[in-house]
């Protein structure tokens, strides 16, 4: 064991290219799909806890269902849903990544960010003031800047929302093994290799990339918490 | 729409047959209010009479079940929401300030900055120093006490330089010190700026101080209404004899 952690020290300082290329795909793809469930997540999050329509509380049970949804069946899925016979896969589109590349993982982790983002995003939302939106809108607010100011003073929640996601995506393996495969050099991401190396009994590869992982995640949330208190003091 | 575009320049809201209902339920049913530009209207009366509802309806923030609102010449109705221009005309001051979680400053600079407006002639500090808040204008605004807050709600309302002013109970429950400060910004708003106020309240005594005319509310229906010292003077309903002597359980 210390002997392993000897040996994943000196793999981290001496910059292995192999332990480079994994983590820079799985800042890529996690990176990527963390942007993307954002992009979408905050707005959907934000209207469903804004708005009152027909439809909504099902809405709400399905995000709450996709928040606890297990990423294995959602890799599942995807994977089927992008296979050769699939009802994408068999589009044969420039647009619809393949199986075994990170086109695809990004999809899969965008289904497992997506509903954490939206669903934290909501829950935000509503905890603002209700007498905020008459009082911005008293004040000369339109729709949309309404919709900004709320979620402006749910901020922490909603940074709150993009951890959750980041966690969700960065820790996960069971999607990204199905539906990437863990090809070296092409898919191979932290969490598959991390599997891998422990089945070859390679435990200290293992260890420098558990510890890689942990620094990522440590690093990311103590900027996000950096950000948290700043927008408090604004 | 064409008949409410000629509304006599001291006119500054024209109310008809003007309904609000919840579930059914009826809160508010006025037949007719005229409310005159520059001037300070009180509406006092008893809880759930329909006067905060009336401020919602003034502010363009819910459409009316029934009837209408006149305002600069537009018409505000279940159907027709005025124009943003118009909208940005009138503004509320609640019983319950809500502020941003931001500095003073931020929350006082919020309505410009909705305008894309900057504050080029320092009118924020202008405005925070006729609430005396200029020097706790970087303290964070959910740090203050109420009635700080309510004078931070005022100041914010004021910089925008409003042509109508609402407010809805907006000294309730604080200290005579409060009082005061929030009643002289209110006159100097309508006298140095010539906003037409409307302030609802329970305290007579306020209405008193600072309307020029007042009107009773009961039930959702205006009761009475006239220049104050005949109001509380000589009101000629007994329902707002009552409630001017406080015998009026609200």
């Amino acid at each position: 064991m210390w002997a392993g952690l000897q040996e994943a020290v000196r793999l981290i300082l001496s910059g292995d290219p192999e332990l480079l290329e994994i983590v820079a795909l799985s800042l890529r793809v996690s990176g990527i799909a963390l942007i993307l469930s954002t992009l979408i997540g905050i707005p959907v999050g934000a209207v469903l806890g804004l708005k009152r329509f027909a439809g909504r509380p099902l809405l709400i049970a399905l995000l709450y269902t996709g928040m606890g949804f297990p990423p294995v069946v959602i890799g599942l899925f995807v994977y089927l849903m992008l296979s050769r016979s699939g009802p994408l896969g068999h589009l044969n589109s420039p647009l619809i990544p393949s199986l075994f590349t990170p086109g695809a993982m990004i999809i899969a982790q965008c289904i497992i960010a997506f509903p954490l983002v939206a669903g934290f995003t909501m829950a935000a939302v509503m905890g603002v003031d209700k007498g905020l939106h008459q009082q911005v809108q008293s004040l000369g607010a339109t729709g949309w800047q309404t919709t900004l100011a709320v979620l402006s003073e749910a901020r922490v929640g909603v940074i709150v929302a993009v951890i959750a996601g980041f966690g969700g995506v960065i820790s996960e393996v069971g999607a990204v093994m199905l539906v990437g495969g863990n090809i070296a050099g092409r898919t191979r991401v932290l969490t598959t290799a991390i599997v891998l190396e422990t089945r070859k009994g390679e435990f200290a590869l293992a260890i420098a990339l558990g510890i890689i992982l942990l620094s990522i995640t440590f690093f990311v949330n103590v900027v996000m918490l950096r950000l948290q208190g700043r927008t408090l003091e604004t | 729409m064409s008949s409410y575009a000629t509304i006599p320049a001291a006119e500054c809201y024209r109310i008809e047959a003007l309904t609000k209902s919840y579930n059914g339920r009826k809160v508010l049913d006025l037949a007719r209010l005229e409310i005159h530009c520059g001037e300070i209207l009180a509406l006092v009366g008893p809880s759930g009479s329909g006067k905060s509802t009336l401020l919602r309806l003034l502010n363009f923030l819910e459409p009316p079940s029934a009837g209408r609102i006149a305002y600069s010449g537009e018409v505000f109705d279940a159907e027709h929401q005025v124009s943003l221009a118009a909208r940005r005309q009138v503004t509320t001051v609640a019983q319950r300030p809500v502020l941003l979680n931001r500095s003073v400053r931020a929350n006082v600079a919020y309505g410009l900055r909705l305008r894309g407006r900057q504050d080029s002639a320092g009118e924020i500090e202008d405005a925070l120093n006729v609430v005396g808040l200029l020097a706790l204008s970087r303290q964070r605004a959910r740090t203050l006490s109420g009635g700080e807050a309510q004078r931070v709600a005022l100041a914010r309302a004021m910089v925008i330089r409003p042509d109508v002013l609402l407010l809805d109970e907006p000294t309730a429950n604080l200290d005579p010190y409060n009082v005061g400060m929030i009643e002289q910004t209110v006159r100097r708003i309508n006298q140095e700026r010539g906003a037409t106020v409307v302030l609802v309240t329970h305290n007579v005594f306020q209405a008193r101080r600072l309307a020029h005319r007042a009107g009773l509310m009961l039930d959702g229906q205006l009761v009475e209404l006239g220049p104050v010292p005949g109001f509380f003077d000589a009101p000629s309903d007994p329902r707002t004899a009552a409630f001017v002597r406080g015998e009026m359980v609200y």
